[in-house]
C-alpha cells in the first residue's frame, strides 16, 4: 500500500528532497556564492516537474486513504503553480543579487513553498489542507522579510505572520466544528453528511470559518487588509511571487474544499462566496484609484482579480470551476509580465515604484511601453485581449448559475477599475516631460518575460492556447 | 467523582484563559496560562488520554510557558502602551464579541452530530492496547504523510529563523583549536632576566 501511495506523491517527494539536498550542499560548500546557480537549477527543476506532471498524469488517484488526491484539477493547478514559481525565480535572480539579498536559502524556501502549494491543491482531508497551507505560508512569511535590514520588509513579514496566524486560527476552528459534526476530517466523509437544505448549524459555522480562513489567504475583502502593506514592504520579486503562485494555490484549494467537502450544499456557500466576490471587486477597483505606488496598486488589482475568480466559484458549477481555472491561469501570466516590467523600473541604480516616473515612457522605451500597454489593457479586461476572455468566462458562469446581479456588478466594477490601469497608460503615452523619469534596466530575462507575456495576451485570443479544453477537463474531475 | 473533577478542571481552564487575557502584569498572565495548560491536561486524563496529558505538561508547561516567561521578562515591551492602543478599539471589539458569543450560544443549543458521524469516525482504541501505542500506530502508519509534512514545516521554521537572524560578524574573536594546539613555549613565551633591584 505504502509504495503505491508514495508513487502518487512522487513529484512532491522529489521536490522536497531536492530542496533538502541543495540546502545541505550549499551549506557545506560555497554558501551564498552558489545562490544564483541554485536559483536557476531550482527553476529548471520546477519547470521539468511541471512538464512531467502535465504530460504523464492521468485519471484520478488517491493516496493515504484519500488524504491526497491527484486528479486533473490538481494537475492543472500544479502546472500553473510550478511554471509561475519558476518564472518568478528566474526574474528575481539579478534584482536580488544586485541588492545583496540573494541568499542560498531563498530558492530553497520557494521550492518548499511550492511543495506546500502542491499539497494544498491535492488535499483530500482537512488536516492535509492545513499542513499544506502552513508549509506554504511559513515559507512566505520568511521570504517577505528577506531584506531584514529594512524596516518596511520586516514590518511586511511580521504583519503577514500575525494576521496569517489569526486566519489559520479561524480555519482550524472551522475545521474542528466541521469535524465535530461530521465525525471525520476526510472530504469524502464530510460530503456524505453535508446535504442540501438542512445543513446543520454546527456544519454551517464550520463552513463559514473555513471560508473566512481561506478568504484571508486569497486576500478577498473583508480579509484583505494585509495585502497592500505586505506587497509594498516585501522586496519586489517576492511581491511578484505573492501575486502569482500562492494565489493560484489558495484559489484551487478553496474550490477543492467547497466542491469536494461541501459539494452537496452549493446553495449554502454560494451566497457567502458571492458576497466576498462582490466586495473584493468593488474595493479593489475603488481603493486602487488613489494609489501612486505601483506595488500597492498591484495589491489592490490582485484583490479585484480575486473577486472575479471567486465569481467563478460562486457559480457552483463545473462551468464556474472551469472559468476560475482559466481566469487564474490568465491572471498569473499577466502578473508575471507586469512584474517583469516593475522589476526593471529604476533610477540611478535604485528601484523605483512610483508611477509618476512613467511619464512619457513611450518616447524613451517604445517597445517596453507598448508591452506594458497590452498587459494593462488585458488586466483591465479590454477586448479583444486575453484578459477580457478570462472575465467573459466568469461572467458567463455566474450568469448561467442565476447570479445575473453579480455578473452585472462585475461589469460595473471592471469599468471603474479600468480607470487606474488606463491612467498608467495615459502617463506613458500622453504624460508631460518630467525630470524624475525612470530608466528601464535592460536585462534579457526581464525583457523576455515581459515580451512573452504581452505576446501571449495578444496571440492567445485565437484559441487561448487550448487552455480552455484543459480547464474544462480539469473542472470535470472536481465537479460531477 | 468524575463529574466533579470534570467541572473543576473545566472551570479552572476557563478561569486560567480569562485571567491570561485580563491580568495587568504579563508575568501573571503567563502563570495563569500555565494553570490553563495544567487543567486541560487534567481533562485529558479524565478522557483516558494520559499520553497527551503528559505531553501537554512536558511540552507546553515545561518548554513553551517557560520560554514565554523568558520573553516577557527579557524583552522590553511596553504593555501599558499596547493596552492604551487596545482601549481605543474596545467598544467595537466588545460589540463584535458579544454578537459572535450570542450566535455561538444559538449554535450550541441546536448542536447535533450527523447520523453518519458514528460510522465515519475513527475506531476507538482497542481494550488490549494502551493509547500511547495506539497513537504511535496512527501517527506512523495512517498519518504518515501528515507526520512527514509536519517535519517539513519545522524545517522551514528552522531555515527561517536562521535566515532572518544569523549574522556573520567580522569583529568577533573566534576560538581556533589548531592554533591553540600548536602553540609552544618558543612562540608564546619570552624569557627575561631581571636583575635584582631593577625593573624592566
Amino acid at each position: 500500500m505504502i509504495s503505491a501511495d508514495l508513487n502518487i506523491i512522487l513529484p512532491e517527494i522529489l521536490l522536497s528532497v531536492f530542496a533538502m539536498v541543495a540546502l545541505l550542499g550549499a551549506v557545506y560548500t560555497e554558501k551564498d556564492k552558489l545562490a544564483p546557480t541554485l536559483v536557476w537549477i531550482t527553476a529548471a527543476v520546477m519547470a521539468a516537474m511541471a512538464l512531467w506532471i502535465g504530460t504523464s498524469g492521468s485519471g484520478t488517484n488517491e493516496a493515504f486513504g484519500g488524504m491526497f488526491i491527484d486528479d486533473g484539477f490538481a494537475r492543472f493547478a500544479k502546472v500553473t503553480i510550478l511554471i509561475s514559481a519558476a518564472a518568478v525565480l528566474v526574474m528575481s535572480q539579478e534584482y536580488m543579487q544586485r541588492r545583496g539579498i540573494l541568499r542560498f536559502e531563498y530558492p530553497m524556501l520557494i521550492a518548499l513553498a511550492a511543495v506546500g502549494m502542491m499539497m494544498m491543491v491535492s488535499a483530500g482531508d482537512l488536516m492535509a489542507l492545513y499542513m499544506g497551507l502552513e508549509l506554504q505560508s511559513l515559507s512566505l512569511y520568511v521570504v517577505a522579510s528577506l531584506r531584514r535590514d529594512s524596516v518596511k520588509s520586516t514590518e511586511a513579514g511580521l504583519k503577514y505572520f500575525v494576521l496569517g496566524a489569526l486566519s489559520s486560527g479561524l480555519l482550524l476552528y472551522g475545521a474542528s466544528l466541521t469535524y465535530g459534526y461530521a465525525g471525520t476530517t476526510l472530504f469524502s466523509g464530510i460530503v456524505q453528511t453535508a446535504t442540501e437544505g438542512h445543513l446543520s448549524l454546527g456544519m454551517l459555522f464550520g463552513l463559514v470559518f473555513l471560508a473566512s480562513g481561506l478568504a484571508f489567504k486569497v486576500s478577498a475583502v473583508p480579509f484583505h487588509m494585509w495585502t497592500p502593506d505586505v506587497y509594498e514592504g516585501a522586496p519586489t520579486p517576492i511581491t511578484a511571487f505573492f501575486a502569482t503562485a500562492p494565489k493560484m494555490a489558495a484559489m484551487a484549494l478553496f474550490a477543492r474544499l467547497m466542491h469536494d467537502a461541501f459539494g452537496q450544499a452549493v446553495g449554502d456557500w454560494s451566497q457567502v462566496i458571492a458576497l466576498l466576490s462582490l466586495l473584493s471587486m468593488f474595493l479593489g477597483a475603488v481603493a486602487a484609484i488613489g494609489q501612486t505606488n505601483i506595488k500597492r496598486l498591484m495589491a489592490y488589482s490582485s484583490i479585484a482579480h480575486m473577486g472575479y475568480a471567486l465569481m467563478g466559484l460562486a457559480a457552483g458549477s463545473a462551468l464556474g470551476v472551469q472559468a476560475l481555472l482559466i481566469y487564474m491561469a490568465i491572471y498569473v501570466t499577466m502578473n508575471v509580465g507586469t512584474f517583469a516590467f516593475i522589476l526593471s523600473m529604476e533610477r540611478d541604480g535604485a528601484p523605483v515604484t512610483d508611477i509618476s516616473g512613467l511619464h512619457m515612457l513611450s518616447k524613451r522605451e517604445p517597445a517596453k511601453a507598448l508591452a506594458m500597454l497590452v498587459l494593462l489593457f488585458s488586466l483591465a479586461g479590454v477586448p479583444p485581449l486575453v484578459g477580457f476572455f478570462g472575465k467573459l468566462y466568469v461572467l458567463r458562469a455566474a450568469y448561467e448559475a442565476g447570479l445575473a446581479w453579480l455578473a452585472v456588478a462585475g461589469v460595473v466594477a471592471s469599468v471603474i477599475g479600468a480607470f487606474y490601469y488606463l491612467r498608467i497608460v495615459f502617463y506613458m503615452y500622453f504624460g508631460e516631460e518630467r525630470d524624475d523619469a525612470v530608466e528601464m534596466r535592460s536585462s534579457p530575462v526581464l525583457y523576455g518575460l515581459l515580451m512573452a507575456s504581452a505576446i501571449i495576451m495578444v496571440a492567445g485570443v485565437v484559441n487561448l492556447f487550448g487552455i480552455e479544453g484543459a480547464a474544462a477537463a480539469a473542472a470535470a474531475t472536481l465537479v460531477n | 467523582m468524575t463529574v466533579f473533577a470534570f467541572y473543576l478542571f473545566a472551570l479552572s481552564t476557563i478561569a486560567g484563559g480569562l485571567f491570561t487575557v485580563i491580568s495587568r502584569n504579563p508575568v501573571h498572565s503567563v502563570l495563569w496560562l500555565i494553570l490553563a495548560f495544567l487543567s486541560s491536561a487534567g481533562l485529558f486524563v479524565l478522557l483516558g488520554a494520559e499520553f497527551v496529558a503528559m505531553l501537554l505538561i512536558i511540552v507546553y508547561v515545561g518548554a513553551v510557558a517557560v520560554l514565554f516567561l523568558f520573553v516577557v521578562m527579557m524583552l522590553d515591551v511596553d504593555f501599558a502602551e499596547l493596552k492604551a492602543e487596545m482601549a481605543k478599539y474596545m467598544p467595537l471589539a466588545l460589540l463584535i464579541g458579544v454578537v459572535i458569543l450570542m450566535q455561538f450560544s444559538f449554535a450550541v443549543g441546536a448542536w447535533d452530530a450527523s447520523e453518519q458521524a458514528e460510522s465515519l469516525r475513527m475506531a476507538v482504541t482497542p481494550e488490549d492496547r494502551h493509547n500511547t501505542e495506539a497513537l504511535g500506530l496512527l501517527l506512523y502508519d495512517q498519518y504518515f504523510l501528515l507526520f512527514q509534512l509536519a517535519g517539513l514545516i519545522l524545517l522551514v521554521a528552522m531555515i527561517g529563523a536562521i535566515v532572518l537572524t544569523l549574522r556573520h560578524r567580522q569583529d568577533v574573536k573566534r576560538q581556533d583549536v589548531l592554533a591553540q594546539m600548536y602553540r609552544d613555549p618558543a612562540t608564546a613565551m619570552e624569557l627575561k632576566d631581571v636583575k635584582p633591584g631593577q625593573g624592566l
